[in-house]
């Protein structure tokens, strides 16, 4: 093959890997892309019969993308808006006719926001998951510190015990759970939801690996100057375990926003309802209103989304680490 | 350590997280093993059945359609995640630019909550107003009802569950496709061999490791599929197609309250998961002498 072939050869190689990625990511994002759109269109544009997919809503679109068919409902919306809009500015005692409002842009979020409660959920699961996040974080470095630095009987019979509970299945469990909660009275509390969950093996084992790797001098000159067992941990370890801290907290903090199957069985009260309950009801609640369905769909993943692009190597780096439990 | 001396501290900072868990995962374990052997709603007091649950269990129809499910949903979207995994993964590990832009887009369906995107699945695959025949009609293909449809509806959460997982085996194929050294590929490229020679005598055997992770991990998580098909199919499907054995241990524990049968079909699929579990382990030591 003439040498000068190569670089083109491989120029054209890689246009089919760029190719085939942006296919797939096209089919990875579409969903979102979809989901997003759809969130701020009204309910007449969304159930319209037209064989075309439209992806923009009508107030997003250019105006020469419009079907002939788009551009009569766009006119319908307007005498509708403008006709609204009159009676509104009458006194309430001389209107004449009930007129329901025109769709705007926010009202798909507005309706889950304020009349399906989801802030009420959002508040919840972001109580839940921060309380959870940092007491595991806490707890979970306490027993790895212990692990790692103390010496004491049964060090390796405990260790063993924890590790042999990672392997039980989730689903299992739940039922096991959910008996003892009951029986202790807890279910509908937020203690069902979070005390739990507040003991993470893995987290243990993490920080465990972490610490195991700091040089063993650093304790022992710490303790030979007078630092104290807690000190040690508090003032040299705690700060010097940032970087694993910060992938387990995204870690837990992911698992505890998308948790669903727990809070599912454990909470039946409105009130304590977390944000994937509260969607899951009303996904069976909602029939076909698939705007609001779509703006309760983003605002659940938002959060986790905004933070992923802060912080995108953390998070994959916390999901990828998890599997490698061994 | 050069001092002797027992920390008794020690147990003052474990039991916080060693309390918990034998609270809340040992001893229940236990409990409840006895507790299947029981007929119980959890409101009246447990009637002993001795093995009447399992026995139940064994000509029950719809827990061997609940099992033919999962492993249906196992067989077909864990070799699809893996071979779409390893693709993808293949094609990222090529000198190209822009590879973090399409490694956080094809992780993006990961760190997102599987009800959210299992809504606007429904919403894709809806047969009036889904994204999913409008496209097909473009190539002049007649509607289906996908979800609604007792052949389709298992194949639709397939494909939507694989689009979710995607980027997490991708991630785990791309470390374990690092860690071949390039000299192997430079050296089969100097012998002339072919891009897919060089893929079934250096990829796929260095990479068998991984592969078999992921595969392990995948087949545990299928056996428990839950959320998706509580989303998507809240029935259980069209003439209970999707029925899988985790949402038909749900129905009958927290719906039909029949914690001691529930427990039954848990026990079940602790076996399947510790089955899987142990093969790894067995085949893997294997795996460690042979590398």
């Amino acid at each position: 093959m003439p040498a000068g072939l190569l670089p083109d050869m491989k120029n054209s190689y890689h246009l089919v890997v760029h190719f085939l990625l942006i296919v797939g990511a096209v089919f990875m994002l579409f969903p979102f892309l979809w989901m997003i759109t759809t969130s701020f269109k009204g309910e007449d544009e969304i159930l319209k019969t037209g064989k075309e997919i439209v992806l923009l809503p009508d107030a997003w679109r250019p105006g020469f993308l419009n079907s002939a068919e788009d551009d009569e409902r766009i006119r319908q919306t307007e005498i509708q808006r403008k006709a609204w809009e009159e009676q509104a500015a009458l006194p309430p005692a001389s209107r004449t006719k009930r007129l329901s409002k025109p769709f705007s842009t926010f009202d798909n979020f507005r309706e889950v926001w304020d009349k399906q409660d989801f802030y009420r959920y959002f508040l919840n699961t972001l109580y839940v998951s921060i309380t959870i996040t940092i007491t595991s974080l806490f707890l979970a470095s306490l027993a790895a510190y212990a692990f790692s630095f103390f010496k004491f009987p049964f060090k390796d019979a405990i260790f063993m015990l924890l590790l042999g509970t990672m392997m039980l299945p989730q689903q299992a469990l739940l039922i096991p759970d959910y008996i003892l909660l009951s029986k202790l009275n807890w279910v509908n509390t937020y203690a069902a939801l979070i005390v739990p969950w507040v003991a993470s093996i893995f987290s243990v084992f993490f920080l465990r690996q972490f610490f195991l790797q700091l040089p063993k001098d650093l304790f022992e000159a710490a303790t030979i100057d007078g630092c104290s067992r807690f000190q040690f941990y508090y003032k040299i370890l705690l700060p010097l375990s940032k970087p694993p801290m910060v992938t387990l907290g995204i870690f837990t903090f992911l698992g505890s926003w998308n948790s669903f199957v727990w809070p599912l069985i454990v909470t039946n009260d409105k009130e304590l309802r977390v944000i994937q309950v509260g969607l899951s009801y009303f996904n069976s609640e909602s029939g076909t209103q698939w705007g609001p369905l779509m703006a309760a769909s983003t605002l659940t993943i938002l959060p986790l989304v905004i933070l992923y692009f802060f912080a995108q190597k953390q998070f994959v780096e916390s999901q990828a680490t998890t599997g490698m439990k061994e | 350590m050069n001092d002797k001396k027992v920390d008794w501290g020690a147990y003052g900072y474990l039991f916080p997280v060693v309390g918990i868990i034998l609270c809340f995962h040992v001893l229940p374990i236990f409990y409840s093993l006895a507790i299947s052997f029981y007929e119980w709603d959890l409101m009246s007091d447990p009637q002993w059945v001795g093995l009447d649950n399992f026995r139940r269990l064994a000509d029950d129809p719809m827990f061997y359609k609940s099992l033919w499910n999962t492993f249906y949903y196992a067989m077909v979207s864990v070799p699809l995640s893996i071979f779409a995994a390893l693709g993808v993964a293949m094609l990222l590990n090529n000198t190209i630019s822009g590879i973090g832009i399409y490694r956080t887009i094809y992780f993006l369906p990961v760190i997102t909550s599987i009800n959210a995107v299992a809504i606007v699945w429904n919403f894709i695959y809806h047969p009036d107003y889904g994204l999913l025949n409008k496209l097909l009609a473009l190539a002049d293909i007649g509607p289906r009802l996908w979800l609604q449809d007792p052949f389709w509806a298992m194949p639709c959460i397939i494909l939507m569950s694989v689009w979710k997982g995607l980027g997490y085996n991708v991630v785990i194929f791309l470390a374990g496709l690092q860690n071949i050294p390039k000299y192997l590929y430079e050296a089969a490229t100097i012998d002339g061999a072919s891009r897919s020679q060089q893929f079934r005598s250096i990829t796929w055997p260095l990479l068998s490791p991984t592969t078999f992770f992921v595969f392990v991990m995948s087949a545990i998580g299928s056996f428990q599929v839950f959320s998706q098909i509580y989303m998507m199919t809240p029935r259980g499907g069209p003439m209970k197609s999707t029925m899988v054995i985790v949402f038909y241990l749900y129905q009958k524990a927290f719906v039909k309250f029949e914690f001691g049968y529930a427990l039954a079909i848990a026990f079940v699929l602790f076996l399947m998961i510790f089955g899987v579990t142990l093969f790894n382990k067995l085949y893997l030591e294997k795996k460690v002498h042979y590398s």
